[in-house]
């Protein structure tokens, strides 16, 4: 219990520093903001910080860092799951189901015959 | 007869967990599939207009609620902390912060909700204003949620640290675990909804 309440002490100091951490963070993803990036570059630098982040509080917050397999197992399933569902967008725009492959245009058929 | 729910203390053998840990992770599970589907449906209408409002939000409004969500997710955790080292008095100011912060949050929300309300910016004027009140509208009501299971264990529900301490405190950390989810769902809103 004591050894238990030692760490839990030192822990906390990692708690405050990843809140500021997390301010920090914020703060640049505001500042890159305000810079105006072109779109694509944008995205990704947003996207890599919010990322970023969200690991920190997975991470220290939600204890990830030392857990159980079976909570890793469930999260495994579930990244899977995700990663089929950001899938869907791509797989919608490149989807060619019912799409004609060649379309003969109305100015070809004159001009072939 | 024993009547007592098992494993919300002890750990079960095969799992290594307590029931209410693999309970709450499963649910979180649930909650990303429920978010991932939304941001997919936002990606799909993102790439299939030929314009996307950009500027719409303030940007500094939506900046303050990090803030204050990041805020709240460092009281939340040391919420449990107080109670892991037997702090009772700590473990109430701090989950008592935690609610202000969320509060807060959502009181911000409304003034941004009316301001677009009072420019006519409703979900069926554009594809934009539509996913952006879905969003976080349903993200807003993950909050208030979150609210009232913490405004329980500061009221009736803190009974139970008397009767069962170890019990309370893992209630906490559940808790403690969906409000961390909470706030990492805004951490991605923010900069998709706000700054792209």
């Amino acid at each position: 219990m004591h050894s238990d309440q030692e760490s839990i002490r030192k822990t906390i100091r990692t708690y405050w520093m990843i809140g500021a951490a997390l301010f920090v963070f914020t703060g640049i993803t505001v500042a890159v903001n305000q810079v105006h990036l072109a779109v694509p570059m944008a995205i990704t630098v947003a996207l890599i910080i919010a990322t970023m982040k969200g690991s920190m509080v997975a991470s220290v917050f939600m204890h990830l860092s030392h857990e159980r397999k079976w909570v890793y197992g469930a999260l495994i399933l579930t990244v899977i799951g995700f990663a089929i569902l950001m899938l869907v967008p791509s797989l919608t725009i490149n989807d060619s189901i019912g799409t004609p492959v060649h379309v003969a245009s109305p100015a070809g058929e004159h001009t072939g015959h | 007869m024993d009547m007592n729910i098992p494993y919300t203390v002890e750990e079960r053998p095969d799992t290594g967990l307590t029931n209410g840990k693999l309970g709450i992770w499963l649910f979180l599970a649930s909650e990303v599939m429920l978010f991932g589907a939304l941001f997919s449906t936002y990606i799909i209408l993102r790439m299939g207009a030929p314009e996307w409002p950009h500027g719409e939000l303030n940007v500094w409004l939506g900046m303050a609620n990090t803030f204050i969500l990041i805020g709240s997710s460092v009281t939340m955790v040391m919420a449990w902390a107080s109670l892991k080292l037997g702090e009772w008095g700590k473990h109430r100011m701090y989950l008592a912060l935690t609610v202000a912060l969320s509060a807060l949050f959502l009181v911000n929300k409304y003034f941004e909700y009316a301001a677009h309300w009072a420019h006519g910016e409703l979900p069926d004027k554009s594809t934009f204003l539509a996913i952006y009140f879905t969003l976080t509208g349903l993200h807003g009501l993950h909050i208030l949620g979150g609210i009232v299971v913490m405004l329980y264990f500061l009221g009736p529900g803190a009974k139970l640290y008397k009767k069962s301490p170890e019990q309370f405190t893992n209630r906490i950390e559940y808790t403690g675990l969906y409000w961390h989810f909470v706030d990492l769902v805004w951490i991605f809103l923010f900069p998709v909804l706000y700054l792209l």
